[in-house]
């Protein structure tokens, strides 16, 4: 299972790719496998905030709903709008076209902490 | 016949030796100390009661008392406040007594049961069409506890956390709003004027037409309530939907409604149906269930696509999504909603909106006819559609009184009201469904009442 090297994740199958003092956000390739299709992403409005570990939005497939949580604290600067006609894409390109939301970082230095990729992949049951 | 071992009754299947099995396992001498914890003056009071009859007796008995009840159709009667006498057609109690339908739940495995869905489906598309809305879910309880639920979907769409109900509405919603509101922690304003909607309300809830009978200009609270970001929840008659402008034209962001005067009789106030309409954008944030229309890829043999119903966005339910669910409503009133559905559709948008048009007639003739006794007068308010004030030369409960001494119900009793106009009136409501010579009567007895002082 793809888990690429240039972002930061979180055990709760966010992924955090940082741009600077700015970063973008999705969910993780496992995170869409376990979902199933997704049919709607229901994402924060523009200059909201968000803190990290709390729920900045939802996903709901044909199985559930689940929150998304924040892996960092920041003011959201855009946000995926395509996702609310393609959910899809989440599943189709869950690191590329399907990224959630992008915010401006309270603390750069704080997204050090989140997991790196070798980490990310040890909380994945084995075989995955 | 005594059954075998000994049973002390014919429909209770227990023997005097099983109970004797149970008390011993219980450690107990007699079933009079299952009761001990009660006083004993509570345990066996005296209850005056006729000696027992036999069956035949006792049928013979209950029908002369059935005989003895008064509904709409025999007694004049002028009470509406929220249930409203109608003219609903006879093939409706047929349809709805056909034994598919003779469930009031969803079924648990809902897509085997397409003729269900499809009605459910007709049902919505129905509500869509009369409240000029978007989607309708499949029915809630009624509109006191749909308009409660329009007030959390108002709260958690704008993340705010107290909601406006806009006088005069119905006493019985006010109550239960504020008992939803309770748990979910949202303060409930009751507001007498649009000036006092404020940034921090979530909705707007007028009824329509008003609980003093009033119709509403939905678009001037509207525009109050987005004006400050609040949803605006109307809670309309759709009957007299017939007539009036779509809420949702006006600018309703969600429409509820009773659904049961056009299912049938009006019956101790139900059973009900609550109808519930909302604008695209909240879809996801609607309780209850819906049911979407979509092709099935084969039929069940193979062969061409076809049209079949589905259940849809059930992640949102409390089954899957427990305690974050949309909502905690579970069941809904298919066969009042059904009823109601047939009856829309038997009439048909111009017979609904004929009915419509002959129920405002036929209560503004009887006002006019009133109005023009002497001693009584109709506050007017502005238009109206079935429901008028009436004030006379007594306080209203003495004349309420006289009129039921001679056989009529009169309307409700409005003393407890604060506005001017509802001062020492009461509330007369006339429908299509009024016959002629009841409004005869109530005129007749009205004017003798006024001789009489």
């Amino acid at each position: 299972m793809e888990i690429p090297g240039d972002r930061r994740y979180t055990t709760e199958h966010e992924w955090l790719r940082a741009e600077g003092a700015e970063a973008v956000i999705g969910i993780t390739e496992y995170a869409q496998d376990e979902l199933g299709d997704v049919v709607f992403v229901q994402l924060p409005s523009i200059g909201s905030r968000v803190s990290a570990g709390a729920a900045f939005g939802e996903i709901e497939s044909v199985k559930t709903v689940s929150e998304l949580f924040a892996p960092a604290g920041g003011e959201v600067i855009a946000v995926n709008e395509v996702l609310t006609e393609h959910p899809e894409l989440v599943n189709d390109s869950p690191y590329d076209t399907g990224w959630m939301v992008r915010i401006r970082l309270d603390d750069p230095a704080a997204v050090n902490s989140l997991l790196d990729a070798g980490a990310y992949r040890t909380t994945l049951p084995p075989g995955s | 016949m005594v059954a075998d071992g000994g049973s002390a009754h014919p429909y209770i299947p227990n023997t005097e030796a099983d109970r004797a099995l149970m008390l011993a396992r219980l450690g107990l001498q007699s079933s009079e100390d299952l009761f001990a914890a009660l006083p004993a003056a509570y345990r066996d009071p005296k209850i005056d009661l006729l000696p027992a009859l036999a069956e035949p007796e006792l049928l013979r008995l209950m029908r002369a008392r059935g005989a003895e009840n008064r509904d709409a159709s025999t007694r004049p009667s002028f009470l509406g406040a929220g249930a409203y006498h109608r003219s609903v057609p006879s093939i409706v109690p047929y349809l709805v007594s056909r034994s598919e339908f003779m469930t009031a739940y969803t079924p648990y495995q809902p897509e085997i049961s397409q003729g269900t869905l499809q009605t459910a489906f007709e049902y919505q598309s129905v509500v869509c069409e009369l409240t000029g809305l978007d989607v309708s879910n499949t029915g809630l309880y009624d509109d006191a506890t749909a308009t409660a639920e329009a007030c959390l979907l108002a709260a958690r769409a704008t993340g705010r956390t107290a909601v406006a109900l806009l006088e005069p509405l119905h006493p019985g919603t006010v109550d239960v709003v504020r008992t939803y509101a309770y748990g979910a922690n949202i303060r409930v304003d009751v507001i007498t004027s649009l000036d006092t909607v404020y940034a921090d309300h979530a909705c707007v809830v007028v009824q329509q037409p008003d609980f003093l009978g009033t119709i509403v200009d939905i678009e001037v609270i509207a525009d109050a309530a987005h004006a400050q970001g609040a949803l605006c929840v109307v809670m309309a008659n759709p009957f007299a939907l017939g007539m009036l402008r779509a809420p949702g034209e006006a600018g309703a962001d969600v429409v509820t409604g009773e659904g049961r005067d056009l299912a049938g009789p009006v019956a101790f106030g139900g059973p009900s149906v609550g109808l519930f309409a909302a604008r695209e954008q909240y879809l996801r944030q609607m309780p209850g269930r819906i049911v979407g229309r979509t092709k099935k890829l084969r039929g069940s043999h193979g062969g061409e696509p076809r049209t079949g119903y589905v259940l849809t966005l059930q992640a949102r339910e409390q089954f899957i999504r427990r305690e974050r669910a949309t909502s905690n409503v579970s069941t809904g009133q298919s066969l009042v909603a059904l009823a109601f559905t047939i009856t829309v559709q038997a009439l048909g948008p111009r017979g609904l909106r004929e009915a419509a048009v002959l129920c405002y007639q036929r209560a503004h003739e009887a006002a006019v006819r009133i109005a023009a006794l002497p001693g009584y007068e109709v506050p007017e308010r502005g238009p109206w559609f079935q429901e008028f004030l009436l004030r006379g030369p007594l306080p209203a409960s003495e004349l309420l009184a006289r009129l039921a001494a001679r056989g009529i119900t009169g309307g409700l009793d409005l003393s407890d009201r604060r506005e001017e106009a509802a001062r020492d009136a009461f509330l007369c409501c006339v429908t299509e469904a009024t016959p002629p010579e009841h409004i005869d009567a109530l005129v007749e007895a009205l004017a003798a009442i006024g001789d009489e002082r």
